[in-house]
């Protein structure tokens, strides 16, 4: 489960060019969903004409700062299409990149603390195996045989009542994903231009024909919005409303430790989710700050409760360090599930609202958001994800599934 | 952890109130008229900016009364705080100032905090 050896990296990742004054597509944000859009919009559909404009660094935001679980048990159809889809494209990425990922299927348990819990579980547990997604209900004794370390004591304030367990679930190392994609789409083409801002849009007769940016302006046949947290802000802007409200997400990691866990243990009722780096850190989350915020820091009380449901589950860590804690800032969306798509404005596409748990879809949303600007409609995986499902009311409740508290 | 200025209480720590989100968000006044869309609206869409944000807060653990402030989103300091029937002004200010005994400076915080 542990790779002491971390792989070498090429001595160039991606070009760094000047920005050209104009684009048949332009990407805004330089996350893991604006790279692999761009290496798909070039590598599937011959579209290499194409912008990356990252504010920041290239994957800086979010994609640098989450805990890299990847996983396809959701309750609903329509997700389990989408994150199976991705975690299919994450079983042949590195090929695909020809980059190491370090893709690590380890496996994911989900615990269960109530009998409500159970309940839920498995009935998740069935509608995952029927579209054909591994998953399997653990009792506690079976949950200590995957984890050994999990304390499965009915001792305990919120004894472990058992646990969906999807094998095929896992880690990467979330940077190599982003270099990997990255250094493909430049390779193919696709400038990645950092440390510029979009700052507005150019709209005539409702349909989108450049951006306004930190260093000009830049003419574009179409416009992809992959910005995450600050989506609404970039919608407002292209004078339209998103139903989302960003949230920091805090997550941290331990001192390096020899390999202890060997799984990814996430618990929605005391919540905290952990899973050992390839290093050896402990990565942890939690769920989202309860305020609004665009801070990249969180509340000191949310790490207490994390710490304090960590140390109960995992007795064995009393004694283990902290070493960092950071915050991204999350786009949540009202159920919980994505928002991609057409939007009011021609030639401006959607992929938003992941929230606290886009890193998972990455390759899906590369495949499914470039086939969406490529043909102007959504891909049949993205089809129920549209903007139009707060007014009819098809709405894709996870909150259940989407398992981070929000 | 910050301290909240609750109008009723002073200040108070964070881990005593709820959040409540956008405030004023007033309950239509001619529910059969509205659209899907005005539905959706109501039910769904809410301000999300970067600065200050007029929100409700719950201060649960302690007098369990609603109160609104103004709160800048990205340092997260209170400008105001005000009771529910006020409304902010255009400038996203708050129509009364904070009271004295609740108006807290940062400083004043930190020291608390420590
Ligand atoms: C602490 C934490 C833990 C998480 N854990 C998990 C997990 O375990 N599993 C999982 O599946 N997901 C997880 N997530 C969620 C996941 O990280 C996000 O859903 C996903 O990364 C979002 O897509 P992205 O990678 O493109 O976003 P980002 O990497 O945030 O990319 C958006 C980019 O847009 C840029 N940008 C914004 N505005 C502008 C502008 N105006 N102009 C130019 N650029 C702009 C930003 O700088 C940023 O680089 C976690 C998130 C956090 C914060
Ligand atoms: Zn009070």
């Amino acid at each position: 489960m542990r790779s002491p050896d971390l792989p070498d990296h090429p001595d160039q990742l991606w070009r760094n060019p000047e920005p050209r004054r104009s684009y048949d597509v332009v990407i805004v944000g330089g996350g893991g969903h604006g790279l692999a859009t761009a290496y798909h919009l070039a590598r599937h559909h011959g579209i290499t004409n194409v912008a990356v404009l990252e504010k920041g660094w290239l994957a800086g935001g979010n994609m640098a700062r989450n805990t890299c679980i990847i996983r396809s048990n959701y309750l609903w159809d329509e997700s389990s299409g989408i994150y199976e889809h991705s975690l299919k494209l994450w079983e042949g990425l590195e090929e695909e990149l020809g980059y190491p990922i370090l893709f690590s299927q380890r496996g994911v348990l989900n615990l269960a603390h109530s009998l409500q819990d159970v309940r839920d579980s498995v009935r998740r547990v069935n509608a995952n195996r029927l579209n054909g997604i591994d998953a399997e209900w653990l009792d506690p004794a079976q949950v200590a045989e995957v984890c050994p370390i999990v304390n499965v004591s009915p001792e305990v304030r919120y004894p472990v009542l058992g646990a969906t367990y999807q094998p095929r679930a896992g880690i990467a190392k979330h940077d190599y994903v982003a270099w990997g994609y990255a250094r493909a789409a430049s390779d193919l083409g696709v400038d990645l231009i950092q440390n510029c801002e979009v700052t507005g849009f150019d709209i005539s007769d409702g349909k989108v024909t450049g951006v306004q940016t930190s260093r000009g302006r830049i003419a574009a046949g179409r416009v992809a919005l992959c910005a995450a947290g600050h989506t609404s802000v970039l919608a407002e802007r292209a004078g339209f409303r998103l139903p989302l409200q960003s949230h920091p997400l805090q997550a941290l990691v331990s001192e390096l430790l020899e390999p202890v866990h060997p799984t990814v243990v996430m618990s929605n009722a005391v919540h905290v989710y952990v899973s050992q780096a390839h290093k050896g850190e402990l990565v942890m989350g939690a769920g989202v700050d309860g305020y609004n915020g665009y801070g990249r820091r969180g509340a000191f009380h949310i790490i207490e409760r994390q710490m304090s449901a960590a140390l109960e589950l995992f007795p064995i860590f009393a004694r283990a360090h902290l070493l960092r804690t950071w915050a991204g800032i999350v786009d949540v969306s009202p159920d919980a599930s994505p928002i991609m798509g057409l939007s009011p404005v021609d030639g401006l596409y959607l992929n938003c609202g992941w929230g606290t748990g886009g890193f998972k879809a990455t390759p899906g949303v590369g495949s499914c958001f470039a086939h969406t600007i490529a043909n102007d409609r959504p891909h049949p995986y993205n089809a129920p994800f549209t903007l139009e499902r707060f007014t009819t009311g098809a709405l894709v409740d996870e909150h259940g599934a989407a398992a981070v508290a929000h | 952890m910050q301290l909240i200025p609750c109008p009723w209480c002073g200040p108070r720590e964070e881990t005593e109130f709820h959040y409540g989100g956008q405030a004023h968000v007033a309950y239509p006044a001619d529910p059969a008229a509205l659209s899907d869309e005005d539905w959706a609206e109501f039910v769904f869409y809410r301000d999300n900016p970067v600065g200050p944000f007029a929100e409700r807060w719950a201060h649960t653990a302690g007098c369990r009364r609603w109160f609104n402030a103004v709160r800048d989103t990205v340092t997260y300091e209170f400008r105001s705080v005000y009771e529910m029937e006020g409304m902010v002004n255009d400038t996203g200010g708050a129509p009364f100032a904070m009271p004295d005994r609740v108006r807290v400076s940062r400083k004043t915080q930190r020291e608390v905090a420590s």
